[in-house]
């Protein structure tokens, strides 16, 4: 849908056609093919389109309240699409964090209601088992040599299993039980699910920590050596541990920071909504994953940014919430998300290859 | 290549946090809530039968992890405990997985079949096969205009539609002007009957919304923007006790004045409707519709009888809770048996 945006930097490439003429490595090329070098402008372009076009369709949209809505769904997203990211630019990727979230909701509530203890307890407990999780999808990949599709899809169904078969086995129902009468309760909320106001509008602090969050991501990524390895790993793994990345080290360490993000996820849903369904989760891998490659990640690893799955994220708040605002057929909306994942992508694409073109 | 020394390196962080851990479990109990605060909750019992031991399948279309299939199979497993039957539950969401299952089922020979009818045509030749080899075969659930022309013996349930006429007919009285359903799971038979049939009896507009059912943080944006879009909309139908106990914060979220109606109850929801964040609640009572189904195969074996006199569905809901009554059905929704 913004395929209009893209269409005049196009036009200004020719002369960066001509490789011959001059040195190539002194040049200063365009500044509008240099900004387009960058993984997220793809995405932040397609964005803003949506965006611009939504508040052009849907009255709604224009009031605060309602973009508060679009971003918190959009942060619920984002928050897992940072790490997935990261991930994906080390190469791998994870088809167990949709799951992973619920588990490790489900972990938090179930201890700290069958030992009758403070919510604390169950929420740090939780931790340790989504970072666990993540070593263990790490720990596997890197022993077997096995691709993280087959490693991660193994978990899913894990932990799919695990979360119905132990909730059953322990509470006698497939939901948990309602913990928003425990000790601790309260300061957990405002931690991971509270709200304060900015100029009369609710604004959910999950927001705020997804900005945090990306802020965090992109330091890591652009300013330490840590982010380099994950570009090494991601980019060729063997020359990376040619010249001294610790690449078992890196790969672990970006699983375990994908069981984080399910852990903080996890906590924001049951601090949220009180009890927790073990059957949630199921898909919601597949959209962190396409969150983070309409960010620009390449499936392939070696590149990305962690701005751009901010972008992808919200795309996805922004279209799913602003077809409802525009008070269309949502039976549509499926199909529709379909067509902007692939939009952005050949974008991207596009993108990519105008701008390494000389 | 790995040496002991990073290993052991690894060992001293796992070791702490262990003992951390152990030591906030020992200090940090919550003086409120939990499980110590609920009573021990059993289901009904009343003694057991003498007769022989049967087999009785129970074959569902349930997906994991759904809070109603799980009162259904607590229905059957209550009525084969009391009726010496050993009860085998399995269940595929998919049609032809279900019908394997019924499959399997006549090659074990088992005493009865009780089957879901969520997709009739993909399961008519399988319950033939049950028939030919003599084992009784009674629906529950879904299917209330299918399991005659099946070859069923009997059927408990609730017919959706007729459900939604009645929740649609309660809205008229409630004087309702615009509802909107929420259905959580787009393409799913039964949802999309019970909110035709709101539509078909609610003298107001009704309209449908989807959500992504697996994602709460989703279903709740996606109510709030619905309620925002639309500020005439003064009921939001749920059809999923879950699914209500969001809809009751999307309200408050987009400082709506919209009220909250659902189809199925849960522990949670019964509070939720004494407190007054939802309104009133449809229940089609799947803990019998569980039971029945398994009493009636061990009643046909042992005594020939048929509910219902086989022509007509034992029909067990929609059965209306709301302020009125809840108090009187809480005490067994706590225990998850209704």
């Amino acid at each position: 849908m913004s395929m209009t945006h893209h269409a005049e930097p196009a036009v200004t490439t020719p002369p960066a056609s001509g490789p011959q003429q001059t040195d190539g490595r002194t040049t200063r090329r365009p500044l509008a093919l240099r900004l387009l070098a960058r993984p997220e402008v793809g995405v932040f372009l397609g964005a803003l389109a949506v965006w611009v076009f939504f508040l052009i369709t849907a009255p709604p949209v224009r009031e605060a309240a309602s973009m508060a809505n679009i971003l918190y769904q959009s942060s619920t997203i984002g928050i897992m699409a940072l790490p997935v990211a990261l991930l994906m630019i080390g190469g791998e990727f994870d088809l167990s964090a949709g799951v992973a979230v619920i588990t490790s909701a489900l972990t938090a509530s179930m201890l700290s209601y069958q030992l009758t203890m403070n919510v604390w307890v169950g929420v740090i407990a939780a931790l340790v088992v989504s970072l666990g999780i993540g070593m263990f999808n790490g720990w596997m990949l890197v022993k077997t040599g096995l691709p993280s599709f087959l490693v991660t899809l193994g978990t899913f169904l894990i932990l799919q299993g695990v979360n119905l078969a132990v909730t059953k086995l322990i509470t006698g129902n497939v939901a948990t039980d309602d913990i928003s009468d425990m000790d601790g309760f309260d300061q957990a909320k405002k931690i991971f699910a509270s709200s304060f106001e900015i100029g009369g509008v609710q604004v959910k602090i999950t927001i705020v920590w997804w900005l945090v969050f990306a802020a965090l991501a992109t330091w890591v990524l652009l300013r330490t050596k840590y982010g380099n390895w994950i570009f090494a790993v991601g980019g060729n793994k063997e020359s990376a541990r040619a010249v001294g990345v610790p690449v078992t080290f890196t790969k672990i360490s970006l699983f375990m920071l994908v069981g984080f993000g399910a852990w903080f996820v996890g906590m924001h849903q049951l601090f949220s909504f009180n009890t927790v369904q073990s059957g949630e989760g199921v898909g919601q891998e597949l959209i962190y994953i396409a969150a983070a490659v309409i960010g620009g990640c390449l499936l392939t690893g070696g590149a990305g940014s962690a701005i751009g799955p901010v972008f992808g994220a919200f795309m996805f708040g922004m279209v799913q919430q602003g077809i409802v605002y525009a008070g269309w057929n949502p039976d549509w909306f499926k199909a529709f998300l379909g067509v902007m994942l692939l939009g952005a992508v050949l974008i991207n694409l596009w993108v990519q290859r105008t701008a390494t073109r000389r | 290549m790995d040496s002991s020394s990073p290993r052991s390196r690894r060992i001293v962080p796992v070791v702490a946090l262990a003992a951390a851990v152990a030591l906030t479990v020992a200090g940090c109990s919550s003086s409120s809530g939990g499980k110590k605060s609920d009573e021990s909750a059993d289901g009904a019992s009343a003694g057991k039968a003498s007769t022989p031991q049967m087999t009785v399948a129970l074959i569902t279309h349930q997906s994991p992890g759904d809070t109603f299939w799980d009162i259904v199979r607590k229905g059957a497993e209550a009525a084969a405990a009391k009726d010496n039957v050993k009860l085998v539950y399995s269940a595929d969401p998919s049609a032809g997985g279900q019908a394997n299952l019924v499959q399997n089922a006549i090659d074990q020979k088992v005493d009865g079949i009780a089957i879901t009818l969520a997709k009739p045509d993909a399961l008519k030749d399988v319950v033939a096969k049950a028939n030919a080899a003599k084992i009784p075969v009674v629906g529950l659930n879904s299917g209330v205009s299918e399991w005659q022309k099946l070859g069923l013996l009997q059927f408990f349930g609730q017919d959706e539609t007729v459900a939604g006429e009645a929740l649609g007919k309660r809205l008229n009285s409630a004087g309702a002007k615009k509802a909107v359903c929420v259905i959580q799971e787009q393409g799913n038979i039964g949802l999309t009957q019970r909110c035709d049939g709101v539509k078909k009896t609610f003298s107001g507009t009704t309209e449908v919304l989807y959500v992504n059912g697996t994602d709460m943080p989703s279903v709740k944006s996606t109510i709030t923007a619905k309620l925002t879009q639309d500020k005439a909309i003064d009921y939001v139908v749920t059809l999923g006790a879950p699914f209500a106990l969001t809809a009751g914060q999307s309200v408050s979220d987009a400082g709506s004045k919209a009220k909250v109606a659902t189809f199925d109850l849960n522990k949670d929801l019964t509070s939720a409707i004494s407190k007054g964040t939802v309104d009133f609640a449809v229940d089609q009572q799947p803990y019998l519709q569980g039971y029945l189904a398994v009493d009636s195969l061990w009643l046909y074996k042992n005594n020939g009888n048929y509910m219902g006199g086989g022509e007509a569905p034992v029909l067990t809901g929609p059965a209306f809770v709301d302020k009125s009554n809840v108090d009187a059905v809480a005490a067994f929704a706590a225990k998850g048996t209704r």
